[in-house]
Order: structure tokens, then C-alpha cells, then sequence
């Protein structure tokens, strides 16, 4: 008669297993992405003809960082912290100045006419300026744009952007439209690193 | 009772412990599947900078990785302390983004190819220079959509 077979001690398994997911614990990175993302334009191309866009110089405001890191917006010199209020202010143009940007009726589909502002912040920088200055300007201009729209569709809806049905959001993309463009940087100086 | 009051004196039965590697498994599983592997070693430094108005990055299958800062201490008697462009487990120049570029639309299928995300991980005491060389050359390989990466920044109250 075959002895019955013993348990096995299946104690020490509960450690092995623990060593194995400390080990994908530590090699295994769970960092999220997150950034300021954006669209560069596309390249001109060599062949076709630049059909330069005019815009009305009203229409632009020119912000720009050189290389001490030094901020201007409008032909002033500017904390980072004021930039954001300067653009909102720039681009909805409130009281209609004759030197702020125009508005244009537009049909947007889903919501009517609307008078879009014809805004557009042109960024430029200087090969030294720092990385950190650079993305800290961009902040506050994305910043302007996000508020333009949480406050019209607080306005509108009662809600905020992030929380607008995918229509919706279509719509206050069309009326605040994020028009910045970025200008070749300029040679100023040689200083690199 | 006579068979209970013995045991009871015996004090308490240990434990089953047997489930338990199951349940650590089950851990293990869900780590292994849910977690993605490092695949490059950092060659630079990089503390990429604060900005509060940030959006996660959706698909991380679909985004690359340019590098940019100075060279990690021991790459330093090498290749100096003056920024520098990481791709793959490399340092590079501007002149091997097209290739980098193509080789990671290749890897994608067709339908995502447009969905290509760059993401730049840059120090924030670079200088623009190069990144401006980096994204000229990225609008020359026509990959157009790119992300800053930042770390969130504590908002105040303002």
C-alpha cells in the first residue's frame, strides 16, 4: 500500500511571489505624461509660393522674450504674472478700442452668428532664452486662452469647459479660437550652450 | 467536549495561508500588465519645468522621447556639461531626429501615424537654441504634434 503523499509546504511560495512583484515594483516606471501640448506648423514649402496672410497690425500682439529672459507683451516690458490678464484683455477687446483687435461675425454651426475676435498673440524668443522662461510665457498664454473659454461657457452653459459635452466644446473652440503663432527665433546673439 | 477543551488549551489552529501567494499573484498580474517597462537609460539630466495648464498624454503607445539637457555626471569627461540631444540610449544630433522620427512612424500601424505624439523632455536651464534647431527640424519631418513635458505646479490662490 503507497504511503498517502505529504502536503508540500507551500509556505515559502507567498514569499517568492512578493519577491517577484517587489522586483516589477521597482524596474517599472508608473510616472504619467503631462505637458503643455501643441501643434507646430507645418513647413512651408520650398516650390509653393508664401501666400502671407495679412493681418491687420490691431489684430497682433507681440510677445516676446529675450535673452536675460526678460518678458514684453505689447511693447512693454512685464512680469510673467501679468501676461495672462494683458491677453485675455487684448483678446476679447471689451470696450472696442480701435487699436485692440477687430471681431468678425462668424456662423458657427450649432450656435449662431458670433462676433469672433481676430486676435492672435505671436510669440517670439531669442536662441538664449531659457528653456524654463520659455515654457513658463506659453503657460500663461495657454492659461488665457483655457479662462476665455471656462468663462464663456460658464456664461453659456453654466459649466465649465472641461465639462462640456464634446459639441459644446466644438463650439467654444470655434468662438475662442487658441490662435498663437510662433516666430522664427532671431539671431540676436551667438551665446549657446 | 472533552476533544474541544483539549484543543481549546492547545491554544488557536494557525492559519491557512495558503491563498495567500494566490492573492500576492493576483498583485504580481495586475503590476506586470498594467505598468510599462523603462526602456532607456537616461544619458542626460533632465528637471523638466513647472507649468500649471497641463493635459495628459492619452496614448502612450504613440509618443517618442527627445531627451535634451546635460550629460549625466559620468558622460561628463566624454562629452562635457553643455546640453545635448538624447534619442533612444544615445546621444544625437539634430541631423538623427529624421531618422528617429521615421523609425518610430514605422513601428505604428497606418491609422495611427497621424496620432504621433513627440514629447520633449528638456532641463529647464537649457537655452532655446537648440530646442528651436530640435523643433525646425521636427516641422521639417512634418511630425507636428508635440508636448512639452512638464511637472504640475502647485496652484495658488490667486
Amino acid at each position: 500500500m503507497a504511503k498517502p503523499a505529504g502536503e508540500i509546504n507551500a509556505g515559502s511560495m507567498a514569499d517568492i511571489a512578493f519577491l517577484l512583484l517587489i522586483f516589477f515594483l521597482m524596474t517599472t516606471s508608473m510616472d504619467v505624461d503631462s505637458g503643455i501640448q501643441r501643434r507646430l506648423p507645418p513647413m512651408p514649402d520650398a516650390n509653393q509660393k508664401v501666400e502671407a496672410e495679412q493681418i491687420n497690425k490691431r489684430n497682433i500682439i507681440v510677445v516676446l522674450v529675450n535673452k536675460s529672459d526678460r518678458l514684453f507683451a505689447g511693447g512693454q516690458s512685464m512680469d510673467v504674472s501679468m501676461l495672462k490678464d494683458k491677453i485675455k484683455e487684448f483678446l476679447m477687446n471689451p470696450a472696442n478700442l480701435p487699436n485692440m483687435p477687430e471681431k468678425r461675425e462668424k456662423e458657427i454651426e450649432g450656435f449662431g452668428p458670433y462676433m469672433v475676435s481676430r486676435g492672435v498673440v505671436s510669440l517670439t524668443n531669442d536662441r538664449g532664452t531659457s528653456y524654463n522662461a520659455y515654457i513658463q510665457v506659453q503657460n500663461e498664454i495657454v492659461k488665457a486662452f483655457n479662462e476665455l473659454r471656462d468663462e464663456f461657457a460658464l456664461q453659456q452653459w453654466g459649466k465649465k469647459y472641461s465639462t462640456l459635452d464634446e459639441d459644446q466644446q466644438r463650439i467654444v473652440r470655434d468662438i475662442i479660437p487658441q490662435s498663437l503663432s510662433e516666430q522664427e527665433p532671431r539671431e540676436v546673439s551667438k551665446r549657446r550652450r | 467536549m472533552a476533544q474541544f477543551k483539549t484543543k481549546n488549551s492547545k491554544g488557536l489552529k494557525p492559519l491557512n495561508t495558503a491563498s495567500l501567494p494566490d492573492i500576492v499573484f493576483m498583485l504580481l498580474f495586475f503590476f506586470m500588465i498594467s505598468v510599462s517597462f523603462r526602456q532607456t537609460e537616461r544619458v542626460v539630466q533632465v528637471k523638466v519645468p513647472e507649468a500649471s495648464e497641463i493635459a495628459k498624454l492619452d496614448r502612450k503607445d504613440l509618443a517618442s522621447y527627445i531627451n535634451i539637457g546635460t550629460p549625466v555626471p559620468a558622460y561628463q569627461a566624454q562629452y562635457g556639461t553643455d546640453a545635448r540631444i538624447q534619442l533612444n540610449d544615445s546621444f544625437s544630433t539634430v541631423e538623427d531626429i529624421r531618422d528617429f522620427v521615421a523609425a518610430a512612424r514605422e513601428s505604428m500601424s497606418e491609422a495611427d501615424r497621424p496620432l504621433m505624439t513627440v514629447c520633449l523632455k528638456v532641463d529647464e536651464s537649457v537655452l532655446m537654441g537648440i530646442v528651436t534647431d530640435v523643433k525646425q527640424e521636427l516641422r521639417r519631418c512634418s511630425a507636428l504634434k508635440i508636448m512639452y513635458s512638464t511637472r504640475r505646479k502647485v496652484v495658488q490662490n490667486d
